[in-house]
């Protein structure tokens, strides 16, 4: 009913706006149209320069209410994410400048320059000093933007520290799969065609297969995969190695500022060093719930939206504490290879290494 | 005296400049029956109009299709029983819009607005109807040719609309189609039939967009009037010529593309396809390549947005400069900088995918030629400050979309120098940041020039004016609306709010906009209403708008406003005038304006 009623009003709306333009024509051809043109004409003049005014209120009042929204007044919680802060702070002088030296020029010059009887236009079609200026200063400021992005890309995307620490990244409809290399520090070899449901998600190769003509992979054996949460180490830089068993998906981490897409069968890599543990955030945010949220950022189907991982920013104490807990997914598919499991003397010589 | 006789009544005003060919309009050279006259046409007027109602159809489409996504972004939680009624279960269940429904929506409108209301809605329109009469001409170069490009954007568009039947839904991996997800029916539903009516529509719309391209590109070549040089033309003509060469280069690179699309998803073979598990079955294709598609979607898709924002510019040289009675500013420049735009668009098209494992050292080379694109965009925006500067405008309302559309122009474009430095890339891409970004410089800001178009033209189109209350109203209101709707977006993509989300209350990092995003909708609705107030200006006006009596209403130099009122096919009833001066001549030794069409007097200044 309601409905009915919502679009009875707009309907009504439409004709009333609809007669009243139609009766300012009639009025505009009785009264004259040269003289209710030049009347529009001020009207519009001085919209011009009220809309301009107020435009640039509402950019400062939009900056009241949502810049406390968004992920500037917070550090980043990433050392490669400073500069991409400090980048983004220079970027918004230069261009912020100029966006309100020209608007201002644009709705300032319509005010001002509007139809006036007594107006003698300047005719002016050009002038090389002035064309020179307004390509060479742009250029200069450009230059100097493209120098400082460039430096800061090459750092990003360069090689990572030797002593990085190295995580595999897959994303899946809809979900993360992540990869530690073990105690061998080494990923073991994977194969799309053995990726099979739960035991093997990721496709290692655990064992011979003719067929494929490939071999067992022992480096693959102490390889711990897990889902949906990756445990970081605050301080230590981390390498993602990044892929995509299905369609492209994009690993989107937005406290951090990086992003980089999975892409099946071409694998990506993503380095940083992140600053402040998952407690800490909660602390300075204020926000109990806080969470490091990997999100996608590539369409990648209709359940796109909920393509979420979550990163936990550990200490190297709490890190060592949950690395101890894992099982290599080996051992948990195939228990009577688990030394843990078998009564004899190389499990309690395992047990001493530990 | 009646209402109506009041409004037709001849006004005595302005009678300067009338002229006495003005009456012989109804003159022509062959007998036209209403088939040949409004349904296969050859004239090139009729074909442009042809070109501006399908665009309009389409535009309203478009746009309604972001209302519907926008109210499930608005109103997450809130249940719309009726749109059920409306619309059926696949698009809305349980009174909520589905997920498949949303992203079939967000792809149909990117596909829709990109391609065919800013491609063949704008320059199918402004090519066909001012390339002709602008630069002296009786019709296209070949107007066979012309007529099958609209037909085949019509098919186009016929088939593209049947895809919003099928029962899989339409395509609904985004309008950049990325395979693997639009390569495979298992990957999402979309990807099934609609997809293939995708392909097939997208094809004949690139047909159609190279039949228009190469006849735009022939006609502004081979033939211009007596005198009119090439640096004598209005800068509307070099716009949609520039945008021409951009089409015909670069959409055979996207119908290749299309291509190996078509033969991955039908005839297995792997061309962007390798090592995939879809959906629990592992699939046979190795060795492809699923960034290839992206180099040569891109390849087009960055001219395609020139091809979208040239024509807007051109229109906008031109209006900015007939309204201010002054020349436009730095006439060469302006060309100059069309030029560096065209050659540059061909440069940069990697900066979409500074973030798919893109060779680093390749990536910094296309962050130098994308923020080289700021230089030519700079020129222009100063030459058309400085061609206000000191003029005597009058604010019609093609005038006052053509100053929305700098504005809107200069917004957005300054975003551009934070997404192409792929240093800031690397946190933005893919953000709300983008879609304000590039809805502020392409959609919003194209939308103007396509309005100021339309209401600068529309007396030469229709031999009526256009009701102006109601187009101040639709400027006012279109201008401030574009504005709330963008502006704020900058901050969600700040927040690193990722696009083409459907839900945003499960994630603890970017649900603190739900109240914005009401906010946009909210707004998005009221703008889009606005526009319904524009289209029955439009239609309305065809039938009952004031006749235009002047023959040159705004007092423009440019050829048109020298044939009829109402031109037949042919355009000129005698002679095709002839040229000898260049196009901007306003305000020059006292006067306010004078014709291409006048010899250069013995005593004229020079400048």
């Amino acid at each position: 009913m309601t409905m009915y009623l919502v679009i009875a009003v707009i309907v009504l709306f439409f004709l009333v706006i609809f007669q009243i333009s139609k009766a300012a024509e009639y009025v505009a051809v009785l009264k004259g149209e040269e003289q209710n043109r030049k009347q529009t004409n001020k009207v519009n003049a001085f919209l011009m320069v009220a809309f301009m005014v107020a435009g640039l209120i509402g950019v400062w009042y939009c900056n009241e209410l949502y810049y406390k929204k968004t992920l500037l007044p917070l550090e980043s919680a990433s050392v490669q994410g400073e500069k991409v802060d400090q980048m983004l702070w220079i970027t918004l002088a230069v261009t912020g400048a100029v966006f309100i030296l020209t608007q201002i020029l644009l709705f300032g010059f319509a005010y001002k320059y509007q139809e006036k009887e007594s107006r003698k236009v300047f005719y002016f079609p050009h002038s090389t000093k002035l064309e020179i200026l307004w390509t060479v200063v742009p250029a200069i400021f450009l230059t100097v933007l493209v120098v400082m992005g460039l430096r800061n890309w090459f750092y990003f995307t360069g090689d990572a520290p030797a002593d990085a620490m190295q995580v595999e990244v897959t994303g899946k409809q809809f979900g993360w799969i992540f990869r530690y290399p073990g105690k061998d520090n080494q990923f073991g070899k994977k194969y799309y065609k053995l990726i099979d449901g739960a035991d093997n998600a990721l496709g290692l190769v655990w064992k011979d297969s003719a067929a494929m003509n490939i071999k067992d992979d022992a480096a693959s054996h102490d390889d711990i995969v897990t889902e949906s949460t990756v445990y970081l180490v605050k301080n230590k830089p981390v390498k993602f190695i990044i892929g995509s068993r299905d369609v492209i998906h994009d690993v989107g981490l937005s406290q951090f500022r990086l992003k980089m897409d999975a892409v099946p069968g071409i694998p990506t890599t993503m380095w940083f060093t992140p600053k402040f543990t998952t407690k800490e955030m909660k602390e300075k945010t204020g926000n109990p719930n806080f969470v490091y949220e990997i999100s996608c950022d590539q369409m990648c189907g209709n359940g796109h939206y909920s393509m979420r991982g979550v990163i936990e920013v550990v200490t190297q104490e709490e890190y060592d504490a949950w690395m101890a807990k894992q099982k290599p997914k080996y051992l948990a598919v195939f228990p009577d290879k688990d030394p843990a499991n078998k009564k004899d003397s190389t499990a309690t010589a395992s047990v001493a290494i530990k | 005296m009646s209402n109506e006789a009041v409004l037709h009544a001849p006004t005595t005003t302005i009678t300067h400049h009338h002229d006495a060919h003005a009456d012989h309009g109804h003159e022509h050279h062959h007998h036209e029956t209403f088939i040949t006259k409004y349904v296969f046409s050859q004239d090139h007027k009729m074909i442009a109009k042809q070109f501006l109602i399908t665009g309009m159809v389409w535009a309203v489409l478009g746009g309604l299709m972001s209302v519907l996504f926008r109210l499930q972004l608005g109103y997450p939680d809130a249940k719309f029983p009726w749109l059920q009624d409306l619309l059926g279960k696949f698009w809305v269940e349980d009174g909520k819009i589905t997920a498949q429904a949303y992203y079939a929506l967000v792809t149909t409108h990117g596909t829709v607005l990109v391609f065919f209301v800013l491609t063949a809605g704008l320059s199918g329109t402004f090519a066909n109807f001012l390339i002709p009469l602008q630069i002296g001409a009786r019709d296209m170069a070949s107007p066979f040719m012309n007529m099958l490009s609209y037909w085949f954007f019509f098919a186009a568009s016929c088939v593209m609309l049947s895809s919003l039947f099928v029962e899989t839904g339409p395509f609904s991996g985004g309008w950049t189609a990325y395979p693997p997800l639009s390569a495979l029916g298992q990957a999402s539903p979309g990807s099934k039939t609609g997809m293939d009516l995708w392909l097939i529509a997208m094809a004949l719309f690139v047909v159609s967009s190279l039949l228009g391209g190469l006849n735009y590109i022939a006609t502004v070549l081979n033939m211009r009037t007596k005198g009119m040089s090439m640096t004598r033309m209005p800068l509307t003509i070099w716009a949609l010529f520039f945008t021409a060469v951009l089409g015909v280069l670069s959409f055979p690179v996207l119908f290749s593309g299309f291509i190996l699309l078509i033969f991955d998803r039908n005839f297995g073979t792997s061309f962007y396809l390798s090592d995939l598990y879809v959906n629990g079955v592992t699939l046979p294709n190795e060795g492809g390549s699923a960034i290839l598609f992206q180099h040569l979607f891109w390849f087009l898709g960055h001219p395609e947005v020139y091809i979208i924002l040239l024509p807007a510019m051109g229109m906008v040289s031109e209006i900015l400069s007939t309204n201010a009675r002054k020349p436009i500013f730095g006439y060469i420049a302006m060309i100059g900088s069309l030029f560096a735009i065209a050659i540059l668009a061909f440069l940069v098209w990697a900066h979409h995918m500074f973030v798919t494992g893109l060779n680093p050292f390749l990536g910094s080379i296309f962050v130098l030629l994308t923020l080289l694109i700021a230089v030519p965009s700079a020129i222009k925006v100063f030459n058309w400050l400085t061609t206000l500067w000191r003029g005597n405008i009058r604010f019609t309302p093609g005038m006052l979309f053509a100053i929305g559309f700098v504005s809107l122009f200069i917004s957005g474009g300054l975003t551009g120098i934070w997404l192409g430095n792929s240093a800031l890339d690397i946190h933005l891409h893919d953000t709300y940041f983008v879609i304000a970004h590039f809805h502020i410089v392409m959609g919003v800001a194209s939308m103007f020039g396509m309005f100021a178009g339309v209401y600068h033209w529309y007396p030469k189109m229709y031999g009526r004016y256009l009701n102006n209350t109601l187009a101040y109203t639709h400027f006012w209101i279109t201008l401030i609306g574009a504005y709330l709707i963008f502006w704020p977006m900058h901050y969600q993509g700040l927040a690193g709010m990722p696009r083409r989300y459907y839900d945003y209350s499960i994630w603890e990092s970017f649900k603190q906009f739900a109240e914005l995003n009401r906010f946009i909708s909210t707004v998005a609705m009221v703008v889009f209403a606005t526009q319904l107030l524009f289209l029955f200006n439009f239609f309305y006006s065809i039938f009952k708008g004031r006749k235009v009596t002047n023959q040159n209403p705004w007092g423009s130099t440019t050829l048109e406003w020298t044939a009829p009122i109402r031109p037949g096919h042919g355009n000129w009833p005698g002679e095709i005038p002839e040229v000898h001066r260049w196009a901007y001549d306003y305000g020059k030794d006292g006067r306010d304006f004078v014709p291409q069409t006048e010899p250069v007097g013995a005593n004229e200044s020079h400048h």
